[in-house]
C-alpha cells in the first residue's frame, strides 16, 4: 500500500510539473530536498541522543516498570477474557508501558508474545478474538509520554518550543485510547 | 500550567535523571550508553526520511499539491482538519517512518510553530501506524479474520485527528 501512495506521489508530481512547464523548478526541488534531508539528519542527531540516553536511565532505574504497576488495574476491566491469565497480561503490560515509553523496537517482541499467548487459548483459531481487538486498537492509539522523534523533528525545524505538544498530544492519545475501547465494545457486537 | 507546558522537557529529563539517581542507576554511564542507540535510530530512518521528502516535495513543487489541497478541502474540513494535513494523515497509518519524512516536510514548509506545524506535531505524537501494526502482530500470531479490529482502530485515528485539530488551538 505504501509502495503505491509513494509512487503516485511522485509519478503525479513529475507529470505534473513537465506538463505544466515547471520541469526546472521540479528538478531543483529533487536535489535541493535531498540536502535539506541531510541538514535535517544532522540537526535531528544530537536531540535524539539525548532523549534516547534519558529514556535508558527512565529504563534502568524502573521507572518503565513502575508505570507497568499503574497499568495493571486499568488492564484488568479492559482485558476481560484475558485478565486471569498471567502469560498474556505480562507480555501486554510490557508492550504497552514500552510503547509509552516511546521504546517502540522494545514493545514489538512483546506485543508479538501477547498476540501468541491469546491465540493459545483462542478457541476460535485464526478469528481474532475481542481481547485480541482491543488490544491492537490500544495499541494503534497508545500514549506516549515523551514522543522524541516529534520532538527532535520540532526543534531541527527551528520550533521555539519543541515540547509545547506534548501535554496536548497526551490529552489526545487518552481520548482516542478510551473511545476506541467504546468503539469495540459496540462493534464486536456485530463481527 | 502554561508555564510547565513550556517548561515540560527539563521537568521530564530532571525528574528521569532524579529518579535514576535515587535508585542508584550510574546515570552518566546509563545516559551515553542509551545516547548510541540514538545515532543508530538516526541512520537507519535517514532513507525513509530522504525517499518521502523528495517525493513530497516534487508533489508540492510541480503544484500537484495546490490541487490536491483543493480537492480535499470538502471533506476534510467537515472535522476542521487543515486540507495541507491530508498527506500526513493518508501515510500516517500504514508507515511510521513516512509518516516522519512528511512530516518533516510539513514542518519545514509551514513552520514548527503555526497552527498547521501544530496539528501535525499532536498527530504525529499520538497515533501508531495501524496498519503495519495489525499486519505484524495478527501475522505472527496467524489471525486470518480481524473481525472489527481495522474499523475501530481507523475510528480511533480519526478520533485522534479531531483532537488534534481542537487541542492545537489552545496552544497556537
Amino acid at each position: 500500500m505504501i509502495n503505491y501512495i509513494w509512487f503516485f506521489i511522485i509519478i503525479i508530481g513529475i507529470v505534473f510539473g513537465i506538463i505544466t512547464g515547471r520541469g526546472e523548478i521540479v528538478s531543483k526541488a529533487i536535489v535541493n530536498s535531498t540536502g535539506s534531508t541531510v541538514e535535517l539528519i544532522i540537526q535531528l542527531l544530537g536531540l535524539m541522543c539525548l532523549w534516547c540516553g534519558v529514556m535508558k536511565i527512565a529504563e534502568k532505574s524502573g521507572l518503565t516498570y513502575k508505570i507497568s504497576k499503574f497499568l495493571k488495574p486499568l488492564l484488568k476491566i479492559l482485558f476481560k477474557e484475558s485478565s486471569k491469565n498471567p502469560s498474556v497480561m505480562e507480555p501486554m503490560i510490557m508492550n504497552l508501558t514500552s510503547n509509552m515509553m516511546g521504546l517502540s523496537n522494545a514493545a514489538t517482541p512483546f506485543g508479538i508474545k501477547t498476540m501468541d499467548a491469546m491465540e493459545k487459548v483462542n478457541t476460535n483459531k485464526g478469528t481474532a478474538t475481542n481481547d485480541m481487538a482491543r488490544f491492537l486498537v490500544l495499541n494503534a492509539a497508545c500514549i506516549q509520554f515523551v514522543p522524541t522523534s516529534v520532538i527532535s523533528i520540532r526543534a531541527a525545524c527551528g520550533s521555539n518550543n519543541p515540547g509545547i505538544i506534548i501535554i496536548p498530544a497526551i490529552i489526545t492519545t487518552g481520548v482516542a485510547a478510551i473511545m476506541g475501547m467504546i468503539y469495540c465494545s459496540i462493534l464486536e457486537r456485530y463481527f | 500550567m502554561n508555564y510547565v507546558i513550556k517548561s515540560i522537557i527539563p521537568i521530564i529529563i530532571g525528574a528521569v535523571i532524579l529518579h535514576g539517581m535515587v535508585k542508584g542507576v550510574k546515570v552518566y554511564e546509563c545516559f551515553v550508553e542509551g545516547a548510541k542507540d540514538g545515532i543508530k535510530i538516526c541512520i537507519k530512518i535517514f532513507p525513509y526520511l530522504l525517499a518521502m521528502l523528495v517525493a513530497v516535495s516534487v508533489f508540492r513543487e510541480s503544484r500537484a499539491m495546490d490541487y490536491l489541497i483543493k480537492l480535499a478541502k470538502p471533506v476534510v474540513g467537515l472535522i476542521g482538519l487543515p486540507p495541507e494535513l491530508v498527506p500526513l494523515a493518508m501515510v500516517k497509518p500504514l508507515s511510521g517512518s513516512g509518516a516522519m519524512g512528511i512530516f518533516a516536510e510539513t514542518l519545514k514548509t509551514y513552520g514548527a510553530d503555526s497552527y498547521i506545524g501544530l496539528v501535525a506535531s499532536i498527530m504525529m505524537g499520538s497515533t501508531e501506524t495501524i496498519f503495519y501494526t495489525i499486519t505484524v502482530y495478527y501475522g505472527a500470531a496467524n489471525i486470518k479474520k480481524v473481525r472489527h479490529t481495522i474499523f475501530a482502530a481507523v475510528f480511533a485515528d480519526i478520533t485522534a485527528i479531531i483532537m488534534a485539530v481542537i487541542s492545537a488551538k489552545f496552544i497556537s
